[in-house]
């Protein structure tokens, strides 16, 4: 049975007259990674921060490991690295490890483990004002890393990372989820979400879209099917796998749920006289089903064209 | 405790890892040996009476250097420019937290906001201790330096007025480190908050004690702000006409409203940290 690390009950952060993040719903589970996917400004960092007690909700609540947000009982059990890393300029990256592992009461062997963990070693001496924007995010990781917290709460962690670091991130990840840790993410990287995420939240305007698996939100699998005369191979279709599963795209024919069809729907279209230039099985990537979301919840002015 | 304990390891770490910390408490000493002793030293090898001395003959000014006097050298300096030097410290370490982010990281990482802050305050009055005892121990040694130079007795003043004048510096330099806390909280800047405070502390109290003396009734008000408070402390060990040393209030009075003030700073920071969103 799998516990509940993070619920939230209609989560509401208002600042004036501008509402951030509105009545959001969301369960993260034990060692799982949760994918907090949504455009710029829709409201994942906001609400990150009130998961973490960093600022306060306007209304509704949450409860992180049993706890409302920032309860002292959990803070030495989150780690976190919210929206950029937040660290000392005139010191090393291992002395800024140094000052925030003595928060926490842990000593040298914790800062040089989450160190050679993301790859830091040995760099660590170097001053964290000389770092790239790749190694300052390395080091946010390292710091949210600290003690092994039972949960990690990171805010666009792959900001700033090359591709190998993007990898090396993803990996880090799956790690840490198969050691048990739970993961709460947020990204706008679909690529990154659809690889390493158990679960998602999509969030747009500041409210929650959707909340499934990853398979859950891409759909069913589906065939394209390009035959000509068009018509001919529409009716063939239709009569095949009956008429609603039957869509007609700017690439040819797509038909839902219809991957089982596939040999007999080619044989009808033989048989029919048709010329079947291709039958597919396709998928709908996490990005096509984000921007339906997403534009569906915004108005039609913002829309982004598909 | 433990909590609070780790806080303050954590804050001690980063300051004396800071330059600036440093750079601010080497520019207290120099300036006050430089006009706790150079200076007055020049002038009475000169024969005394210059305008920088406020025209002491070179007796008193050789008197004012002696071992005797250490309470009075330790605290002279403390209320105009000591004091604004711990407000500029106070106001740089809590206000850049907010510039560089710091803050929104050791809240996660401490146990709670208030042991975080608490650690900080612990941390800085360990740091303002140590300014004041190493005060005293450079005047210490330059006053026995001098008299031993001049042939003069090594007379040391009682221990009672010895602790009088460090805990007189350590609550003078104590409520000004506090005025910067506060400043750079509500601030949430160290330029806006060492800005203000340097305003504050150098313009501003003299500009309201002098619009007081013209319309009158308004001095009880005006003698018990931060900075006359901390020259009247400074001036029951003596030292009247040296800037920003006043004999206003009685010592013991002096005290406890500084103290009131370094609490307050202190409550009302605390209180805010607390309360506001941290973005």
């Amino acid at each position: 049975m799998t516990s509940t690390i993070v619920s939230t009950d209609r989560l509401t952060k208002r600042y004036g007259h501008r509402l951030a993040v509105a009545e959001v719903d969301i369960t993260v589970r034990s060692g799982e990674i949760y994918g907090f996917l949504g455009p710029n400004g829709a409201g994942k960092t906001t609400t990150l921060r009130m998961l973490l007690g960093l600022i306060a909700p306007t209304s509704g609540s949450a409860t992180v490991l049993g706890y409302p947000p920032g309860a002292v009982a959990t803070t030495g059990s989150i780690g976190a690295l919210i929206e950029g890393p937040g660290f000392y300029p005139y010191l090393s990256g291992r002395d800024n490890l140094r000052v925030m592992a003595r928060y926490r009461s842990l000593g040298a062997d914790a800062v040089d483990s989450a160190l050679e963990r993301v790859d830091l070693s040995t760099r660590g001496a170097d001053p964290f004002g000389s770092y790239s924007l790749g190694m300052k995010q390395r080091l946010g990781v390292a710091c949210a890393l600290l003690g092994d917290p039972r949960l990690l709460v990171l805010d666009e962690p792959s900001n700033g990372l090359d591709p190998a670091g993007m990898a090396d991130m993803r990996t880090l990840l799956e790690d840490l989820a198969a050691q048990g840790q739970t993961v709460l993410l947020s990204s706008h990287l679909l690529g990154e979400v659809q690889e390493t995420c158990d679960r998602v939240g999509v969030i747009s305007g500041g409210r929650l879209l959707a909340e499934a698996t990853v398979a859950e939100l891409r759909g069913a699998t589906s065939l394209l099917v390009r035959a000509e005369p068009a018509e001919l191979a529409r009716q063939v279709a239709v009569r095949t796998v009956g008429h609603d599963a039957v869509h007609a795209t700017a690439d040819g024919l797509r038909l839902l749920g219809g991957s089982d069809a596939a040999p007999a729907l080619t044989e009808a279209l033989v048989s029919a006289g048709a010329r079947v230039h291709e039958i597919r099985q396709v998928e709908r990537s996490l990005e096509e089903v984000f921007f339906e979301m997403t534009n569906a919840a915004r108005p039609i002015t913002e829309r982004t064209p598909s | 405790m433990t909590a609070l304990f780790a806080s303050t390891r954590a804050e001690l770490l980063r300051l004396t890892k800071w330059r600036v910390t440093w750079l601010l408490i080497a520019v207290w000493l120099t300036l006050n040996v430089t006009f706790v002793y150079v200076i007055p030293y020049l002038s009475y090898r000169t024969g005394g009476g210059g305008e920088i001395t406020d025209g002491q003959s070179p007796e008193s000014l050789l008197a004012d250097m002696m071992p005797t006097t250490l309470a009075q050298s330790l605290t002279q300096g403390m209320p105009l420019f000591g004091g604004a030097i711990m407000l500029i410290l106070g106001a740089i370490t809590v206000g850049s937290g907010f510039g560089w982010g710091t803050w929104k990281t050791v809240f996660v990482q401490s146990a709670s906001r208030s042991t975080a802050f608490l650690g900080t305050l612990v941390a800085l009055a360990v740091v303002v201790v140590g300014t004041v005892v190493t005060t005293l121990a450079v005047d210490a040694g330059l006053s026995v330096l001098v008299a031993v130079t001049e042939a003069q007795p090594i007379d040391w003043p009682p221990a009672t007025d010895l602790a009088a004048g460090v805990g007189s510096g350590i609550l003078i330099f104590g409520m000004w480190t506090a005025a910067g806390v506060l400043l750079g909280t509500v601030a949430r800047s160290p330029a806006l908050a060492v800005g203000l405070g340097l305003v504050w502390a150098m313009a501003l109290e003299n500009l309201l004690a002098a619009a007081a003396n013209l319309l009158g009734g308004l001095e009880p008000i005006t003698d018990v702000l931060p900075g006359r408070t901390a020259g009247s402390l400074a001036g029951s060990f003596g030292g009247g006409g040296t800037p920003g040393v006043l004999t206003i209030l009685g010592g013991g009075t002096a005290g406890l409203v500084l103290a009131a003030y370094l609490l307050a700073f202190v409550v009302i920071s605390l209180t805010l940290i607390r309360r506001r969103d941290v973005v």
